[in-house]
């Protein structure tokens, strides 16, 4: 046999990719909440044990305490998918203000094609509102490069970085270089109000600071390597970023290339010079017009950008064919299996009941999700997170008389129904609302959470009892039932608590057969 | 290893078949060949049953992740069922191994080890040595059962001839 190759060499997913070069740039603190493609980013640091990992209760909480360790001293890492930062976005909006003491980075993920997601939002317009850098890696391989060069550019610049991935990024795996880990000393506490205090005396000054960060930030993204020209060809030119550059190639290998990995705030000297030296110049990227508008903004008039149709949905080699032709988008269906509920599922039964007893149900963001399809089709909402909580009381303002309950999960409970279900007893709003304890995040490949009693690791730890937290919100009846051969009961107890002039929580509480 | 610049191809099935694993499988064998690789699949949904699809590509130099339609050298189908949606994947000329699924599975005594059968099937075909395709195994799979799909891969290689 012949020798087996010595490996500096992995085969890594996006995902894996920047636990990697986080873990080689010295990271030492990393926070989420699960979210579909973001997950396996701290699964994936769960691995190393110089990281202090967590799985976070919700995206602020996780932002909030991987930030805290950077301004604290240490490099640190807060990761969650595009809608995730929504919830972290009051913590994001300040700590640009703030900026930090060491290294601090946000990788957000995206979902174009809403592969696993209740929207399509483009995150690259966060770098905009939060006046913040956004590095965006085309592949595994510049995600290891890019997120050791977004620890230097928070550090040298004092700011927060953004990575933006997107799923295809995230979980396509290649083959990326790999190398040792790089100790950073820790940085000492400061005790400096006029940076970390945001009152508006301190603020107006800080804000200042930020705006003049942004123009040497700019600096740097015209100079940086990540924005780069490759000419070839100078009859057509694409500017572009994110994996559609990789759909280019494939298609266009002899075109020239503006591929931009220092996104924002933009290279614009850079832009015009490539604009000046190609015949045709084209936009190319997913979802949103963001560089297209970017570019013309310059007064770039020959620029072309993406028909509307392309705004929807991932490109892919053949896209960008037609897009590049000008023509609209047109897909063939390839209707594949849809997703349903485990056979065993423990949430079978009770949307056996919820059908059943026919009432309006307001859901929420995990894997009784898929109830709202045949062959229960028994959920009839889902916004985001918690929401299944708080719809109830908001559905039942405007239509009292109806028969409306709301369902959570037990992680999406913990995550963001605990303030709904305060609300709904402050506001004296009546109802059931039920909490499918599954023991996990399921949807999300099972991860444990704070009523699990596991940490990210599967050390034990204070275990969250669902049941005091719900008294003690003030529901006014906390039932917990499991449902295996006890559908009767169940239908028996829903009815008799629909039947009640009260706020009630119902757990329903049996394993998900996927745990192992 | 006979220079075709890329190599394609194209998995496809339901969520539990083994499919991202038989597809890692190829992504390491084919690095330790020495090829560049790269592998793209969604796994958003499919363990709760939903389609599973995989591609892989590996060669000189891969730039895109994905596979374009035509496009793929080798169509590896898992469930029969997908095969209609997964057809249009496949280049003129290219190799639908669909056939060797049953004759796979006649021979597999546990199902799950069908995957790694119908990756043996594949080997046949593809220009990679047998070394790269044992370091792959022993990277992919657990000592406990990495005899089983070693036996597997080569009882399933032996039915292309």
């Amino acid at each position: 046999m012949a020798r087996k190759p010595s490996l500096e060499k992995a085969f890594l997913s996006g995902n894996e990719a920047l636990a990697r070069g986080a873990w080689q740039a010295g990271l030492k603190v990393a926070c989420a909440y699960p979210g579909t493609p973001s997950t396996e980013i701290l699964e994936s640091l769960a691995a190393f044990p110089e990281v202090d990992v967590q799985w976070s209760v919700n995206e602020k909480t996780a932002y909030e305490v991987a930030y805290a360790a950077a301004v604290g001293g240490v490099r640190a890492l807060f990761a969650c998918k595009h809608v995730g930062l929504n919830v972290a976005m009051d913590p994001l909006m300040t700590s640009a203000y703030t900026g930090v003491n060491a290294g601090f980075v946000a990788v957000v993920c995206d979902d174009p094609q809403m592969h696993s997601s209740q929207n399509e939002q483009d995150t690259r317009w966060a770098g905009v509102y939060a006046k913040l850098p956004i590095l965006e890696p085309s592949s595994p391989s510049e995600a290891i490069d890019f997120i050791q060069q977004a620890f230097d550019i928070s550090e040298q610049y004092d700011t927060p970085v953004i990575i933006r991935m997107t799923t295809r990024i995230s979980h396509s795996k290649e083959d990326v270089a790999i190398g040792p880990r790089k100790e950073v000393p820790i940085r000492s506490l400061q005790r400096d109000m006029r940076k970390y205090v945001m009152v508006p005396a301190n603020a107006r000054i800080r804000h200042e600071i930020l705006e003049k960060r942004l123009v040497k930030l700019k600096a740097l993204s015209e100079r940086s390597r990540l924005n780069r020209i490759e000419m070839n060809s100078t009859s057509l030119g694409f500017i572009t970023d994110s994996v559609a550059y990789l759909y280019l190639k494939e298609v266009y290998p002899d075109a020239s290339y503006l591929k931009l990995g220092f996104l924002y705030p933009f290279c614009d000297e850079k832009i015009k010079k490539f604009a000046r030296s190609v015949k045709r110049l084209m936009v190319v990227e997913e979802l949103d017009p963001f560089i297209e508008e970017h570019v013309k903004s310059l007064g770039i008039s020959k620029v072309q950008g993406k028909h509307p149709s392309y705004r929807l949905g991932e490109l892919d080699q053949d896209l960008v064919r037609s897009l590049v032709a000008g023509k609209p988008k047109k897909v063939k269906p390839r209707p594949g299996r849809a997703p349903r509920l485990c056979a065993g599922c423990p949430h079978w039964a009770v949307f056996s009941v919820l059908k059943k007893l026919d009432v309006f149900v307001a859901g929420d963001i995990g894997c009784y999700t898929l109830g709202a399809l045949p062959p229960t089709s028994a959920l009839h909402t889902c916004l985001c997170m918690g929401a299944g909580v708080t719809f109830n009381e908001g559905l039942r303002r405007a239509h009292p008389e109806q028969k409306i309950v709301g369902l959570v999960g037990d992680s999406t409970f913990v995550h963001a129904g605990i303030p709904g279900l305060i609300n709904a007893a402050y506001n004296k709003s009546k109802g059931v609302i039920f909490i499918l304890d599954n023991s996990t995040t399921a949807m999300t490949g099972g991860q444990p959470h704070p009523a699990t009693g596991k940490t990210i690791r599967r050390e034990p730890t204070k275990r969250l009892d669902l049941k005091a937290v719900c008294q003690a919100c003030g529901a006014d009846f906390v039932d917990v039932i499991d449902p295996q051969g006890r559908v009767k009961e169940l239908e028996e107890l829903v009815q008799q608590r629909l039947a009640a002039d009260a706020l009630s929580v119902i757990i329903v509480q049996h394993p998900c057969v996927l745990l192992k | 290893m006979k220079k075709q610049e890329v190599y394609n191809i194209t998995f496809g099935g339901v969520g539990g078949q083994g499919i991202i694993t038989a597809s890692e499988l190829l992504g390491w064998a084919a690095l330790y060949d020495g090829c560049s690789v790269k592998k793209s699949e969604v796994h958003g949904m499919s363990q709760r049953g939903g389609s599973v699809e995989s591609h892989v590509r590996f060669g000189r130099k891969v730039y895109s992740p994905l596979i374009g339609l035509g496009q793929a050298d080798f169509l590896l189908c898992f469930h029969p069922d997908e095969h209609p949606r997964l057809k249009p994947f496949l280049r003129k000329g290219g190799t639908d191994l669909m056939p060797y699924l049953e004759k796979v599975q006649q021979i597999a005594d546990n199902p799950r080890a069908v995957n790694t059968g119908l990756m043996g099937v594949l080997a046949a075909f593809l220009p990679i040595r047998p070394d790269s395709w044992e370091w792959a195994m022993q990277k992919v799979f657990k000592p406990s059962i990495l005899e089983v799909n070693r036996q597997m891969f080569s009882k399933a290689m032996a039915l292309v001839k």
